[in-house]
């Protein structure tokens, strides 16, 4: 009897598995013309060539360089920043609840908005009329939700550190931070004046309308390094999906990897939660489908959910706009419910074949 | 490669696990560890290779301690295969296997490092699960996937925590056949066990272990009624066959 050739077997398999990630990215690049083409002003695909080429008019080269691209390429960077950084916690933390709001991020990031805006309201500073001190306000939230969804991201790795960096401890503890700083956004909001109240339940809903070119360069000069560190360690993730004990006797240095992994992480979320808000279920739900799609090796499933996220974030942004136009829903809002009918359904499929299969 | 186990001590929040362990383990032998519960057994196998960090003694692997090697390196040496899997993960036999090839890989596979997945998945009559989800696999099945991971790694030494536990007599007589058959490539092979009637069938040496400290080391003959008694606290009788001796309970006669 012929044996089968499993060297040759394994090679198409990987090769479905490059197949499937050049389509979500065709996918991805129609889409995302398509978000540029849709909306209040008409644009065609002429227009856009003509513009990047130098030679379209100066109304649809505003339109297209200064709002609609921007917000396109804000959509893809946030969904991949969101979706790798899930994949990543969800090996690290060997749990498929695990997304990049394990470690009370968005509860953090939420209270650091909110303590900036009422703090600024207090002092005065969004009582000027101004545009300056409108755009300086805008800034001092961002950071202030930054600062915050670090120094929960440290606190918990900290404890991790002392208690040995289980994925029990760190997921508990996320927990119990999270639950804290929603208590504290709780307070604020209920000190807050109604302006204020107003400016926090509005910063919460994740929206990509506060995209500029600015953030935009600053997401990309952070997350490809984050990504290629991301691959670079993914043979360690794969060991550690098997337990610790296992990667320790691979040669991996399990405490470390999983606490360098989750800090960068936490790292990515925390700036795109600090400029656009909170984007629920794309960290959560994308790297589940990816995985039902092409398995769970690190070295494909990082990537895929990277590039599936930024396509599902734009999907679900171009929808947001174009639904009740001219009405624009926030993205946070379109995800969820996306998002969780989706997830529902997956586990509905799933059950008896496990939380991973 | 020999391994010279020197004065190991271990403990687990200032519990003492291990107390003391002297010996030495030569190149290809086949080393049963065998006690009760909480004798030390699974936590000795984990300080060999350094999962667990000794707090005294040394493991030396010919004159080199084990703390001076980088961590790849070790794992080129010495393979581990766990009790259980903590979760069943996602992943085709080929890659699980293949798994077993990261102290030699950085980004890529290499060529080399499918011929050794190939060569051991033949080896280990896999190949025609190769592309089958570990998980939907047989438990006997599945702790060969895990030693064909551990071979992968092309070790000297193969490390195993109760290979046997969870499985039907024929696939634990299957899986301590192919460990046996291991030490006849010169690689070395120790484990804990569980079933001492087991052990006593297949171990070329009995290391017997109680309360952290080696109670009894040596061949067939550690197999007493006198020392099985004194290990477990139980009444036993012998019966020995063709060579081998198969241990028996008492029920009537638990101390």
């Amino acid at each position: 009897m012929k044996k089968p050739n499993i060297i040759h077997q394994y090679r198409d398999y990987t090769r479905r598995r490059i197949l499937f990630v050049l389509m979500v990215i065709l996918i991805m690049l129609a889409v995302g013309v398509y978000a540029v083409i849709t909306g209040a002003a008409g644009i065609s695909v002429s227009d856009i060539f003509r513009v990047l080429s130098g030679r379209g008019d100066a109304i649809s080269g505003q339109i297209i360089l200064n709002i609609r691209l921007p917000r396109v390429l804000a959509a893809l960077l946030a969904g991949l920043a969101l979706a790798s950084s899930g994949a990543v916690m969800q090996s690290l933390l060997r749990n498929p609840l695990a997304s990049p709001f394990t470690l009370g991020i968005s509860g953090a990031a939420a209270f650091g908005a909110a303590f900036a805006i009422v703090m600024s309201g207090s002092l005065g500073g969004s009582s000027g009329t101004g545009t300056d001190s409108w755009i300086d306000e805008q800034y001092l939230v961002m950071f202030s939700a930054f600062v915050w969804s670090m120094v929960s991201t440290g606190f918990i790795l900290v404890i991790a550190q002392y208690r040995g960096a289980t994925p029990e401890v760190m997921i508990l503890a996320g927990i119990a931070i999270g639950s804290l700083f929603n208590a504290g956004v709780s307070a604020l909001q209920y000190v807050a004046t109604d302006v204020e109240l107003a400016a926090i339940v509005f910063w919460m809903f994740g929206d990509l309308g506060r995209a500029s070119w600015d953030e935009v360069v600053v997401l990309s000069l952070l997350l490809f390094p984050i990504l290629i560190f991301f691959m670079s360690k993914s043979w360690s993730y794969k060991a550690l999906q098997s337990g610790d004990e296992f990667a320790i006797s691979l040669g991996v240095r399990a405490s470390r990897v999983r606490l360098t992994g989750m800090l960068a992480a936490s790292l990515a979320t925390a700036v795109v939660v600090s400029f656009y808000g909170i984007i629920a279920f794309v960290g959560l739900v994308v790297p589940h489908i990816v995985r039902r799609c092409i398995g769970g090796d690190d070295f494909f499933l990082i990537p895929a959910s990277a590039l599936f996220g930024a396509m599902f974030l734009l999907l679900s942004d171009t929808v947001a706009r174009t639904l009740f136009s001219p009405v624009i829903l926030p993205v946070g809002i379109l995800t969820s419910f996306i998002g969780a009918p989706l997830f529902l359904f997956l586990l509905l499929r799933g059950m008896g074949r496990g939380y991973w299969s | 490669m020999e391994i010279h186990l020197k004065n190991i001590e271990f403990s687990y929040d200032r519990i003492p696990v291990l107390k003391g362990i002297d010996a030495r383990i030569g190149k290809g032998e086949f080393v049963t560890l065998v006690g009760p519960n909480g004798s030390g057994k699974s936590t000795l196998i984990k300080c060999l290779n350094g999962i667990l960090k000794i707090r005294k003694g040394a493991v030396l692997l010919d004159d080199h301690n084990i703390s001076t090697y980088r961590s790849d390196r070790l794992a080129r040496v010495m393979a581990y295969v766990p009790q259980s899997e903590q979760k069943a993960i996602p992943m085709k036999v080929f890659d699980a296997v293949l798994l077993g090839r990261k102290p030699y890989i950085s980004w890529r596979p290499a060529r080399r490092d499918m011929e050794v997945v190939d060569e051991i998945l033949m080896r280990l009559n896999l190949e025609d699960v190769a592309m089958k989800e570990v998980q939907k696999l047989s438990g006997g099945q599945q702790q060969r996937v895990y030693i064909a991971r551990a071979l992968a790694q092309e070790p000297e030494v193969l490390l195993l925590d109760e290979p046997t536990a969870n499985l039907d007599l024929k696939h634990q007589m299957e899986v301590l056949d192919l460990l046996r058959s291991l030490t006849s490539r010169g690689i070395t092979v120790i484990m804990a066990l569980h079933d001492i009637n087991l052990a006593s069938l297949y171990g070329t040496r009995v290391m017997m272990m109680k309360e952290g400290k080696i109670f009894a080391s040596g061949g067939m003959e550690v197999f007493t009624a006198e020392n099985i008694e004194e290990l477990y606290d139980v009444k036993v009788h012998m019966i020995h066959e063709n060579g081998s001796v198969y241990i028996i309970p008492n029920r009537y006669e638990i101390k």
